[in-house]
């Protein structure tokens, strides 16, 4: 849709090998990934591939076993506080706003690396104070303005509707002035309409010059919004290209589907399919939908372990993600 | 008299009372008896002054006569008001219904347990006088009216008659306590007129004088009876009012006339010690100043930050060692007396510095765990003290002994231990340590409030809110925490460095986790959660409650922890957020914001 000149284009963020192993699972392998200045990077993937893993090292919540992680020619530090002040900020797949405080100050919570008053200027207030303060409530309402929710500063945040609490976490990841933003699942769970006016709205963070590094299962969404588009399965990268490249690549086909199968399905494979689906309703927590069963399927293939086993792993490797940051 | 209002009028013919008694008769039956009540407060109820206040006089209430009076009073208004007589209107904005229910009850309340204490104590009915009747019947008579005005009924789910009787008793009492919650509801406010400025100001002032005297009462009841009246009266009138709508409206002036608000209510507390006479009371109002500002200062801890300190009170003590220990005490091994601004200094200090020591190595740890943690080392804290006596250790607390004898605080030759004249008022040495007390209050309620409303506040309460969405924004978690610490015992360091010139004495044994009598670090934490988390008036309306119960109420003895454990547990069970809730609660509850949410446990 939009192709920027990458020729000239500064690289923001270099992922070199990163690879996070969790005791015996390797959740993400060796993945190298960069994104350079006005650009816009989709990260896809089946669930379970390691792709929140992968942005939780990137945003120092984990610290990755191998590899490393440059922002801008520098290798970030490991602390999640850190990576916020060098420049990297991102958005949570299950939201996670401040959800009694107003929306204003959510986005002022953002801010907090770019402003320096500390205790004694807050209780002392020095003339300091009150100008930082206001400075600080002026960028939050010209970010409220620009999503869009300028109208609702003083509503709790937990009183928004889903979609705007989407938008509202974007605000406040974009307080802290970053270089690059990292968009964990924009649209989950949004309708048509929102899905575009959040696309419309990832353009326009584009447009400030912010590097934009988006995770998500929506395949339109992705490939209209996107330069380029990397596919993560199993914790490893299996292509990188623009987006009609990725589309039609046949691996990336098999990742989500899974092989097309050949020969005629006699009553003895078709009894082997059901023994596995009643077995993997039985050892998963949360009922696999179509995609997860072939990726689960995939992982019996790939495995020299007992079938049952694998199954367990596969699950534990949603958990992790699903559950990042408690982890650590 | 009998137009009815807008607000009745609306009822439909389903929703009847408790009582099956027509609207009007009810209505008039409730009216009539809070004007009775008022009226029978004037008789004599027993016909010997041996039951404290005395209650024989004719025509002058004495003791728990003037509570019932006040329940009568406040009765008549409402059921005035409820009638929408022009003039009362502004006392009910948000219906008087619910108000007139709450007064009702609270005149029957305090009448009914007077003369069931009078029988009791004099052993018989015989003692009453007919005054003691007559108060009897016609509070029951208001309170019928009151139960009988018909409120919307909720919609009831029949109990499945599958169910276990005990499952169907469960559901009937579900049912009851839905219909007792819909019977006391209450309109949406109406709005307020909009006042001149002058004029709200001087509402808030009135109002807190007011304030003021039901404190002041309440901390002066000289006898239990009356406390337990005033614990009743003040209980029902407090919810009265808040269901008339009128708490809301003044918590909206003073929200409006912040600093107004701050200063008359400093004045007010301020004026306390003038009124008592003798040091008695002035002793108890300083010590729960002391208590409520500790609990302000573990707001910041817990309240504001969300971390769970179960070792608060350590702090308290590290301020008033320092403080005794540099100030002169015979029992110091320092033998030195630097003035009290520097104790009061160093008490802080030491205590930040405490703070740090325990902080740097605990807040690495979250929740639970930051729990135990903290309680203990609050009680190695007291364990230290008890051993640092020159047998177990070095020299420097004088072990289980305390460090007595702590002199009189001398401020620029103000010798707070001596009484002074000031403007035709006498000043004690209570009233002396009151007021600097509330200096140091001052200080820390300057100190919560600035904090709060900061780039650090804010971080505090995103950290409270989801640590690792805080620290994805940026916020160092770790410091931040640190800073809360280490303020929060700097605040307590304060109090404590006054407490050791109050008390004389300080000894281990004032520090423990738990006790019978605060301070302790579990009453602390009970005040903070009781008044309301992250508010600066709820710790201190809390601090004082449970500072005065234990002291007023000495015959409960050893079940004290127990009724006040039951207590604590029913008021958490009607009022989750606390006395007095956050602001964001009224944010949250305010007309054009989109759908009200459910409150969370704390209320913030």
């Amino acid at each position: 849709m939009t192709t920027t000149t990458t020729a000239t284009a500064e690289t923001v963020l270099d992922a070199r090998g990163v690879t996070m192993r969790f005791g015996g699972l390797t959740a993400v392998k060796n993945v190298d990934l960069t994104v350079r200045s006005g650009e816009i990077v989709g990260l896809i993937g089946p669930n379970g591939a390691g792709k929140t893993t992968f942005f939780n090292c990137l945003t120092g919540l984990y610290i990755p076993t191998e590899g490393e992680v440059r922002y801008k020619g520098t290798v970030l530090p490991p602390k999640s506080y850190k990576v916020t002040a060098a420049g990297i900020a991102r958005t949570f797949q299950n939201i996670r706003l401040f959800n009694n405080m107003t929306v204003l100050e959510n986005v002022l919570v953002g801010r907090h690396t770019r402003t320096k008053e500390g205790l004694w200027s807050a209780l002392l207030r020095l003339p300091s104070f009150g100008r930082a303060e206001q400075a600080s409530r002026e960028r939050a309402m010209e970010l409220l303005e620009f999503i869009g929710l300028d109208h609702k500063a003083e509503h709790l945040a937990r009183n928004l509707p889903y979609g705007e609490q989407r938008k509202l976490e974007i605000a406040r990841a974009l307080a802290s002035d970053p270089g690059l933003i990292l968009l964990d699942e924009p649209t989950a769970g949004m309708n048509p309409q929102e899905t575009r006016t959040t696309e419309e709205l990832i353009f326009a963070i584009r447009d400030k010059g912010i590097a934009v590094l988006v995770i998500e299962h929506d395949m339109r969404f992705i490939f209209n919004l996107c330069d380029r588009v990397a596919c993560l399965v199993q914790g490893e990268k299996l292509i990188e290209g623009t987006a009609t490249e990725v589309q039609s690549d046949e691996r990336v086909v098999a990742a989500y589907l899974g092989e097309p199968f050949e020969g005629a399905p006699g009553a003895e494979e078709v009894a082997e399919v059901e023994a596995a689906e009643a077995s993997q309703t039985a050892e998963a927590t949360e009922t696999p939908e179509t995609p997860e069963a072939a990726e689960a399927a995939e992982a019996t293939e790939t495995a020299e372990a007992p079938e049952t086993a694998q199954v367990t792993e596969t699950t534990e490797a949603h958990s992790t993600t699903s559950t990042d940051g408690e982890a650590k | 008299m009998t137009t009815i209002t807008a607000d009745t009028a609306k009822t439909t013919a389903a929703d009847t009372g408790f009582i099956a008694i027509p609207e009007k008769t009810a209505r008039l039956l409730a009216t009539a008896g809070g004007i009775l009540t008022v009226i029978s407060c004037f008789l004599s109820w027993t016909w010997t002054a041996a039951f404290p206040g005395d209650l024989t006089v004719y025509g002058y209430p004495g003791g728990l006569q003037w509570l019932v009076l006040i329940g009568g009073a406040l009765t008549t208004v409402f059921g005035l008001a409820s009638y929408g007589i022009k003039g009362l209107r502004w006392l009910t904005p948000a219906g008087a219904d619910a108000a007139l229910k709450l007064a009702a009850l609270a005149a029957f309340a305090t009448a009914w347990y007077t003369i069931i204490t009078i029988t009791v104590t004099l052993g018989g009915v015989v003692n009453l006088e007919p005054g003691g009747y007559i108060v009897a019947v016609v509070t029951l008579l208001a309170l019928t009216g009151a139960l009988a005005l018909p409120f919307e009924r909720p919609a009831l789910d029949a109990p499945d008659p599958d169910d276990t009787p005990w499952e169907q008793r469960k559901h009937h009492l579900g049912n009851t306590w839905t219909t007792v919650k819909a019977a006391l509801a209450t309109d949406t406010p109406r709005p307020a007129r909009t006042l001149p400025a002058w004029a709200e100001i001087l509402l808030i002032a009135a109002v807190l004088a007011v304030t003021l005297g039901v404190f002041t009462y309440g901390i002066t009841t000289p006898y239990q009876e009356l406390f337990l009246g005033f614990l009743i009266t003040a209980g029902f009138g407090f919810a009265a009012l808040n269901k008339a709508g009128l708490l809301a409206r003044f918590t909206a002036l003073t929200a409006k006339h912040r600093n107004v608000a701050l200063v008359g209510a400093f004045a007010a507390a301020a004026a306390f010690p003038l009124t008592q006479t003798d040091d008695q009371y002035a002793t108890l109002g300083v010590n729960i100043l002391i208590f409520a500002t500790v609990a302000l200062g573990l707001n910041i801890v817990v309240g504001l930050t969300g971390l769970l300190d179960l070792g608060y009170v350590a702090f308290l003590g590290v301020g008033a060692y320092t403080a005794a220990l540099v100030s002169g005490s015979p029992n110091s091994p320092f033998g030195v007396h630097l003035p009290f601004w520097a104790a009061i200094l160093l008490g802080a200090a030491a205590s930040m510095v405490f703070g740090v020591l325990i902080g740097a190595p605990t807040l690495r740890l979250r929740g639970d765990y930051l729990a135990i943690v903290t309680l203990g080392f609050g009680e190695i804290f007291r364990i230290s003290m008890n051993n640092l006596d020159g047998v177990s250790g070095p020299d420097l607390t004088n072990g289980p002994n305390g460090i007595a004898g702590v002199p009189n605080v001398d401020l620029f030759g103000f010798d707070f231990g001596a009484n002074h004249t000031i403007a035709g008022f006498t000043v004690g040495r209570f009233a002396n340590y009151f007021l600097l007390m509330l200096l140091v209050t001052l200080i820390v309620i300057m100190v919560f409030r600035r904090s709060a409303e900061s780039r650090i506040g804010r971080a505090w309460v995103a950290i409270r809110e989801d640590e690792t969405a805080a620290e994805a924004m940026g916020i160092n978690g770790f410091r931040v925490k640190l800073v809360a610490f280490a303020l929060g015992a700097t605040l307590a360091g304060l109090a404590g460095a006054v407490q050791a010139h109050v008390n004389y004495t300080v000894t281990p044994d004032q520090y423990v986790f738990a006790n019978a009598v605060p301070p302790n670090s579990a009453f602390l934490l009970a005040a903070v959660v009781l008044g309301g988390m992250g508010t600066i008036s709820g710790p201190l309306v809390g601090g004082a409650l449970l500072f005065m119960i234990p002291n007023k109420l000495q015959f409960l003895g050893e079940y004290q922890l127990l009724v006040f454990g039951i207590a604590l547990v029913i008021l958490m069970r009607l009022r989750p957020e606390g006395l007095i809730p956050n602001r964001r609660n009224q944010l949250e509850l305010r007309a054009d914001l989109e759908a009200p949410t459910v409150l969370g446990k704390t209320g913030v």
